[in-house]
């Protein structure tokens, strides 16, 4: 039993949970925000505990609206935690936690850092990552489909329902996506396709293709606009979370939330280089403690810029239809992402 | 007869959904800049900003006193009997009450109450009140602890209401038909 490896999987685990449990909080407010200032407005400016003002720089951290996700937080955990008659009980209480859980175990193979002192920044270095995440995002639609039928309500199910086809028509095309990728690297392991790319260059220059399915059907994954059709609230009520309220709730918003997260990460990992930049001698694997600590903020400036991107679409586009959705799948991306794989292998084939 | 509108086909660019896509974050980037960098906020922060008010505003109405701080009201009560939603509440002195501290008064309510809760700042009593002791002023959100607090006694009201002197009511009319021998009728 290696208790050094035990101890410090369990500090990496402890760090990674926390800091993803913190990037959802703010990307909450950051969605209000942003929601805000496209549309004209000021957004939240108000709360703050009452001592925050007596505070240099508190009233601009108000204005900010940086105590606002605390409140959020703090109404989510004392609102009646309310089940209403007719739920598949059992069900009812797994479907938040099927919905949590993956979106959490995503995070475990991908490299945050290159290493600080002797450990490398990755909580689980799998030789098979990439078929890993894979394998956990695919559970995530168990979750939805779960509420939806536990619920025991028309609009839920519909929401279930339509999320079920939605995400498994998309798992297709973003698997598919990310071919080309693993061609080129000839590896599974993520943090070999990072090292790739810090000698070579970004894969986004490689595969632009497959960049544009991947980020496409990684909106269609998280269930964000403009393929938020489980959730629809014009349509569906709210869709899957329809009958949940309080705790329960929070615990689908933090999965819808940590899915982006994960997903952004997996973009910067497969095509913007992970926690490298081409320049100040950041491409290769840090040699001291600073340069480690560096490289793990570059990976999360990149991570944070596509959250932003998750939330500037959010408030740009409309729904779109179902069966708009299912022709964009099916017919548009499988076709392309497959002649993407024909075309780069061709290409390594008359170059190798 | 029908009319046929042909539908353009979408051009293979446009199908590619990426124009629209660009054009998409070009617009909420605009907002977004306009909102952040050039403060074009459509959102006024109502306790902090607040509405400027025409000057005949239709406000609660409150006591007025003249310009020797007595109270103008003389206990007609005409407001009460005009007020539509019932707000207004006066107590005659009675036979045994307090007589009037001013020559040219009759009496004087012993108690006015308005029910800010019922009133609907429609300016009734503001027409109707003979002596121009009653006028609608700028106040529009009155706020209490308890029902109790938003019923305002004479006292209240008189404090809220300032002074107004004379009375102006007839000269205005007098001037509006001086106005009216000369044609043209300019208002």
């Amino acid at each position: 039993m290696d208790w050094n490896f035990i101890i410090f999987s369990l500090v990496k685990i402890a760090i990674a949970i926390g800091v993803v449990q913190g990037i959802v909080m703010y990307s909450v407010l950051a969605e209000r925000k942003i929601s805000a200032w496209i549309q004209d407005r000021v957004g939240p400016n108000r709360t703050a505990p009452p001592f925050v003002k007596y505070i240099p720089g508190g009233i601009f951290l108000t204005r900010l609206g940086i105590f606002q996700p605390l409140a959020d937080g703090l109404k989510f955990l004392v609102k009646e935690d309310f089940t209403p008659a007719g739920v598949k009980k059992i069900y009812f209480f797994l479907a938040p936690a099927i919905a949590v859980i993956p979106a959490m175990l995503t995070i475990a193979v991908i490299p945050f850092g290159s290493n600080l002192g002797a450990q490398k920044m990755v909580i689980a270095d799998l030789n098979v990552g990439i078929l890993y995440t894979f394998g956990i995002v695919s559970m995530g639609v168990y979750g939805i489909v779960l509420a939806g039928y536990a619920a025991n309500s028309k609009y839920p199910m519909f929401g279930g329902i339509r999320s079920s086809a939605q995400m498994i028509s998309y798992e297709i095309s973003m698997g598919m996506s990310v071919i080309p990728v693993l061609l080129i690297v000839g590896n599974l392991n993520l943090s070999q396709i990072i090292s790739w790319q810090s000698t070579h260059g970004w894969m986004v220059v490689y595969a632009p293709i497959s960049f544009i399915i991947f980020m496409v059907a990684s909106f269609a994954e998280t269930n964000r606009t403009p393929f938020d059709l489980p959730e629809a609230e014009t349509e569906l009520v709210g869709g899957y979370h329809t009958e949940y309220g309080s705790m329960k709730f929070a615990l689908f918003f933090l999965a819808e939330y940590s899915n982006m997260v994960s997903s952004s990460a997996m973009m910067v990992t497969l095509f913007f280089g992970g926690w490298t930049l081409p320049f100040w001698g950041l491409d290769h694997a840090a040699t001291s403690l600073g340069m480690g600590i560096v490289q793990i903020f570059v990976f999360l400036a990149k991570m944070l810029f596509f959250m932003v991107v998750f939330i500037w679409v959010r408030w740009m586009f409309p729904r779109f239809r179902y069966d708009q959705l299912m022709d964009l799948g099916w017919r548009r991306f499988l076709p392309l992402a497959l002649v993407n794989i024909l075309i780069t292998a061709v290409w390594l084939w008359l170059r190798g | 007869m029908a009319v046929v509108v042909n539908r353009k086909a979408l051009t293979f660019w446009e199908k590619l959904y990426l124009p629209a896509i660009v054009g998409g974050l070009k617009v909420t980037l605009k907002h977004a800049y306009n909102t952040l960098i050039l403060r074009k906020v459509v959102t006024m922060e109502y306790p902090e900003q607040k509405w400027t008010l025409p000057a005949d505003y239709r406000g609660a109405p409150y006591l007025v006193k003249d310009q020797d701080g007595n109270t103008k009201c003389v206990s007609c009560q005409l407001c009460e009997f005009v007020c539509p939603p019932k707000a207004i509440r006066i107590t005659p002195p009675g036979d045994t009450g307090q007589k009037a501290d001013r020559t040219n008064a009759e009496k004087m309510p012993a108690e006015f109450e308005i029910n800010m809760l019922r009133c609907i700042f429609c300016g009734f009593c503001q027409e109707v009140c003979p002596e121009e002791a009653i006028f609608l002023q700028q106040d529009y959100s009155l706020t209490a602890l308890s029902r109790g607090e938003l019923i305002y006694n004479k006292e209240k009201l008189l404090s809220l209401g300032g002074e107004v002197g004379g009375i102006q009511k007839w000269k205005l009319k007098l001037d509006e038909a001086k106005a009216q021998e000369n044609f043209p009728v300019k208002l």
